[in-house]
């Protein structure tokens, strides 16, 4: 992991750690979708950021496929804003 | 910049991009040149995009990226700048690195993502993914409720 070290830049007043980017990365790891293993199981730097961008371009995907189905409301616009933005705060 | 990582509140910013994402579905309603279907998932899809930016606001890096984004695009679209000439300037503009790994992907996911340090990166990616979460899920709860 020293490579990170080498890589990161001394930004202002803070010095930036292995220690902090290992924890920015296990913070990243808690929030990939738990698939294969269990997420307390400690990954590889590479293999969470890969992980990361994986998921990133499955939440894309789905950003994608919901724009496409909600333009069709862009058809036929009878749904008042109103009502939806109403319904949407009581939950 | 903060280095700990708190989750957006939840309820409000989904509440925020949701009213302005439904603002921007209506004034895409109205708007004229709408029949082509490639174009209206193209609108919807960036309607939803600067919703989430605008509801995050400027604090975050990939926010003001991708409302810088739509500026830029909005004042080309304007001065009606050719598409082959946007398209040479993207290409033209130099890359920071040229590496293949991880790092170097991700940077190309999150906005605004090649011009961060590789802390700042790691911090802006869990913000941005939480609140692609929460696009996603406001996303869909409207699809649903709309659906008769």
């Amino acid at each position: 992991m020293s490579s990170r070290r080498s890589r990161s830049r001394h930004s202002g007043s803070s010095r930036i750690t292995d220690d902090q980017i290992n924890d920015l990365v296990s913070k990243l790891q808690q929030l990939l979708p738990e698939m294969h293993s269990r997420r307390s199981d400690k990954k590889s730097a590479t293999k969470v950021l890969q992980e990361t961008c994986n998921y990133i371009r499955s939440l894309h995907r789905e950003v994608d496929d919901l724009s496409e189905r909600l333009s069709e409301l862009l058809e036929n616009a009878d749904t008042t804003q109103a009502d939806l933005i109403r319904s949407l705060i009581m939950q | 910049m903060t280095m700990n990582i708190l989750p957006p509140n939840s309820s409000a910013i989904k509440t925020r991009f949701a009213v302005k994402f439904i603002q921007a579905m209506k004034r895409l309603s109205k708007r004229r040149g709408m029949g082509d279907r490639y174009k209206r998932y193209r609108a919807t899809r960036a309607a939803a995009c600067v919703s989430m930016a605008s509801a995050v606001g400027p604090e975050w890096a990939w926010s003001r990226a991708v409302l810088r984004k739509i500026k830029r695009r909005r004042l080309l679209r304007q001065f009606r700048v050719s598409r082959k000439r946007r398209l040479i300037e993207r290409t033209t503009n130099p890359r920071q690195n040229l590496g293949f790994g991880q790092e170097e992907d991700l940077r190309g996911l999150v906005p605004g993502g090649k011009g961060m340090d590789y802390c700042s990166l790691l911090s802006e990616t869990a913000h941005y993914i939480t609140c692609l979460q929460a696009q996603v899920q406001v996303m869909a709860d409207i699809l649903h409720r709309s659906s008769p």
